[in-house]
């Protein structure tokens, strides 16, 4: 079954029952890093929900599941529209033959925009539900109810089963279904466990990097010495001779493929390449080269003259931050199993983009992508860095030269060198306030960091925000935040600077400077659950804030630090979160304590170094991500908004550590951290 | 050194034929099938790939299949007994200390071996204990809490 299925033969294959399609109108284009084939047509379709003939309820949906816990938060939306038990509702994810299109799980949008559509998928089939018990007990629509997965009228009683038996119903739904209030969910937003935790606690789940297939090989690549290298002798004679091995080659791609790891690797080692490398920038000299490589760029957001806004300030600041180029580190290196059958390909990979995988794939080998199959197991993490279909296509190469089923896991190494990485970049900011704090002027400029989260909550009558895109000397994509956090630490620290240059203290300054009401909720409530001003200043040991918004979302973080022998620690973060209605308010607390733990490492320890197109710090022994020792105390506050949409919250809690931590440092020394991670 | 013909796992003999060299890793995932213990960096720095010896907590993929020889192995797959899941499984399970779930046998089983030695620990004697497992999505409270209830749970009865 192919997902450009018509909508009757859908039925047909399932086997009866109802059915509803969401349809999902235009669909936002949407901030990935990525653009390729099967990203950009509009679908029709971006989700469906089918109840069987057995009452079986069904949700087809192609967003992934990643340890964000949307497997548990979409099957909330469904059950409570539904008036089904949380425990009836089954989601197949991710699959490109058997769900609707979907561009892929970034940008936070699963919880804005398809957790909607599926409530209102699952309110058109109660709906139906509700028009079969009527005409099937000859009672009125009005008298019928659906509770706990049972539907009733008088003394009639009837389970999801009993109605959809024998039928063949199929229906698209409109855009103007009325969906439950928040107020009055009872299955959303509460605190249910992640689904099939069990199979995580047994080491039962089987990740892509789990599967076998029989007769499965195991494929290992030649990579080169170098970014951009080029192949320049090749000679495979010992390596293909070896027993059981495949060699494939394919321009600069040399892979080979084997019965076991071992022989594989023996294989690889056996064969003698050449490359021709050419000469790369190097992180000593990144910052310069990507100023001198800047494009003029585009203004975000103008208003008023910065001049004047200047020329009526007290105090004016200008001064330039940078952050490092990092790695996400999944757990979960990236991993595919390929599997040719005739002209169709199977692959199982763990993606945040299932269709745009199929179409990388489709590209790569030059076939349609009906012939082509993605399948996503639940992912061992992503962060933003698994858009890419690097180890599928490399997979499928080598299952196309062996007439086998191949495996391919990168190691860490390759995954530290070949994956992307969240772009470095320079921020210079020119700003003025008066001496009561009120900021005149703000002139910010990003260079190839990225424009996301530079959007200010701050009213400041004379501003621009330019982005400047440059050259990266390393490939780049996207980072839970993205640039988000670069752009909160730079403007948070900046307006940390001009507060203690005015003698202000920076929570008094950001509240005379914001008026949105959102945007203060979160900043008071975690000064007070903090306890801002109360704490005894004293030396070593400096408390700072910070605040932002950012896809839906606005976050405020305080942390306090100790610095002992020039090495800063984190004691204690507390942050406040609002993102609308909350859905699962544990999951998301899991999320905030999350992201401020992956925080720590932008903020403290965690960047690439190069040398002329080498990654020089590619191990886990030489990229230090935070472990037990380095959490802090993490205190979060929800901020429960019933009464607005809910927005996604896996990216923007992460924004706030960096300058919370880098203006505690200055409390703490004097000294003013302006690159992450902060080193004293 | 000779090859590796039967290794003891989870209480069973299994019959294996591995090169003394291979991390004890690759054979239990790629030759026996117990895919729990997971790769995660090759260099024993994450602790993904945890499996008890003799009930003392190893890094499997830079211990050689030889070493393992002659030894009890315990993987995660053997900590559930007859459906019923170990104190600290459930324990993660009640303080849902997971997010994508990759970590998590290798931190059971690192947990499992650090209230073996010390069954009472307190809190930097977990931080201290579980420090060579690393989880990316940052569940570390989550699992120091994990592991003090399971401790209390365990000491209650």
């Amino acid at each position: 079954m192919n997902a450009e299925i018509n909508r009757r033969d859908f039925l047909s294959a399932l086997g009866g029952g109802i059915v509803v399609f969401c349809a999902s109108g235009k669909v936002d284009a949407q901030e990935t890093g990525r653009r390729g084939r099967g990203d950009s047509q509009p679908q029709e379709i971006s989700a469906w929900l089918h109840i069987g003939e057995d009452g079986g309820i069904t949700v087809y949906t192609g967003k992934t599941e990643v340890g964000q816990n949307i497997r548990t938060s979409l099957a909330q939306a469904v059950a409570e529209e539904l008036r089904a038990p949380f425990e009836s509702i089954r989601m197949l994810m991710a699959d490109t033959d058997v769900t609707p299109f979907d561009m892929g799980t970034f940008g936070s949008r699963t919880t804005p925009t398809m957790a909607p559509q599926l409530r209102k998928a699952a309110a058109a089939a109660r709906g139906m539900l509700i028009g079969i018990a009527a005409q099937k007990w000859n009672v009125d629509r009005a008298n019928v109810e659906i509770a706990n997965g049972r539907i009733r009228s008088g003394q009639h009683v009837a389970a999801f089963g009993e109605l959809t038996k024998g039928q063949k119903l199929v229906q698209t739904i409109q855009a103007d279904i009325k969906l439950t209030p928040a107020a009055d969910w009872k299955i959303a937003g509460q605190s249910i466990p992640k689904v099939n935790a069990r199979d995580f606690v047994t080491g039962k789940h089987r990740y892509t990097s789990d599967l076998k297939r029989p007769g499965m090989l195991y494929g290992k690549v030649v990579r080169p010495p170098a970014f951009k290298a080029k192949l320049e002798t090749f000679n495979d004679s010992a390596a293909k001779n070896l027993p059981g091995v495949t060699v494939a080659r394919d321009g600069d791609f040399v892979a080979v493929a084997a019965p076991d790891h071992e022989s594989a690797g023996r294989a690889r080692s056996a064969i003698t390449v050449e490359w021709k490398t050419e000469p790369q920038p190097s992180d000593r000299e990144l910052f310069a080269y990507l100023k001198a490589n800047a494009e003029a760029g585009e203004e975000r957001d103008t208003l008023g003259s910065i001049e004047r806004g200047l020329a009526e300030a007290d105090q004016k600041l200008s001064q330039t931050y940078t952050v490092a180029y990092i790695a996400h580190t999944p757990l979960e290196p990236r991993a595919a199993v390929a599997e040719w059958t005739g002209d169709k390909l199977t692959v199982w990979t763990g993606s945040q983009r299932p269709f745009g995988v199929r179409g990388e794939l489709a590209e790569a080998f030059g076939i349609p992508e009906e012939k082509i199959r993605v399948i996503v197991p639940d992912t061992g993490s992503a962060y933003g860095g698994k858009h890419t279909g690097e180890a599928a296509i490399e997979a499928s190469r080598l299952a196309k030269a062996s007439g086998k089923p191949v495996k391919i896991n990168w190691t860490r190494e390759e995954e530290l060198t070949w994956a992307y990485f969240r772009p470095a970049g320079v921020i210079e900011i020119s700003a003025g306030a008066r001496k009561d704090g009120t900021l005149t002027a703000w002139d910010f400029h990003n260079y190839n960091a990225g424009p996301a989260g530079a959007q200010i909550t701050y009213e400041i009558p004379h501003r621009r925000i330019v982005f400047h895109p440059s050259k990266s000397p390393l490939r780049t994509g996207a980072y839970r935040g993205l640039a988000a956090t670069a752009n909160h630490f730079a403007r948070e620290s900046h307006i940390d600077e001009l507060a203690h240059l005015l003698k202000i203290d920076p929570l008094e300054m950001r509240l005379k400077n914001v008026t949105n009401e959102r945007q203060r909720a979160v900043l008071v409530t975690a000064a007070e659950k903090f306890g801002w001003g109360k704490q005894k200043v004293a030396p070593g040991r400096g408390y700072g804030l910070a605040m932002g918004f950012e896809k839906g979302s606005y976050v405020a973080t305080c942390a306090e630090v100790s610095v002992e022998g020039g090495r800063p620690k984190i004691l204690r973060a507390v942050e406040a979160f609002e993102c609308g209605a909350v859905v699962n308010p544990d999951h998301l607390r899991n999320q905030i304590e999350g992201a401020i733990v992956m925080a720590i490492g932008g903020a403290l320890f965690e960047q690439m170094r190069f040398e002329n197109g080498k990654i020089l710090n590619p191990k886990l022994s030489q990229y230090r991500v935070p472990r037990f020792g380095d959490v802090p105390v993490i205190e979060t506050v929800l901020v429960d908004r019933k009464d607005l949409p809910s927005a996604g919250a896996g990216e923007t809690p992460i924004v706030g550590l960096a300058p919370a931590v880098g203006n505690a440092i200055f409390q703490a020394t004097g000294k003013r951290l302006r690159s992450m991670p902060l080193a004293l | 050194m000779a090859t590796v013909v039967e290794l003891h796992v989870n209480g069973t003999k299994r019959r294996v034929n591995a090169s003394p060299s291979r991390s004890l890793l690759s054979v239990l995932r790629d030759d026996l099938d117990l895919t729990g213990a997971k790769y995660g960096c090759g260099e024993g720095q994450c602790g993904a790939c945890t499996v008890l010896l003799d009930g003392e907590a190893v890094r499997s993929c830079i211990t050689p299949v030889s070493a393992a020889a002659g030894k009890k192995i315990t993987t995660i797959e053997a900590l559930e007994r007859g459906g019923r899941l170990h104190p600290l499984q459930e324990a993660f399970l009640e303080t849902g200390a997971m997010q994508c779930g990759y970590c998590t046998p290798g931190m059971i089983m690192s947990g499992v071996s650090l209230l073996s030695r010390n069954p009472n620990p307190s809190e930097s004697e977990i931080v201290h204990g579980m420090q060579g497992n690393i989880c990316r999505c940052g569940t570390y409270p989550r699992i120091v809490a994990a592991v003090r209830m399971a401790a209390a749970q365990r000491g209650s009865r």
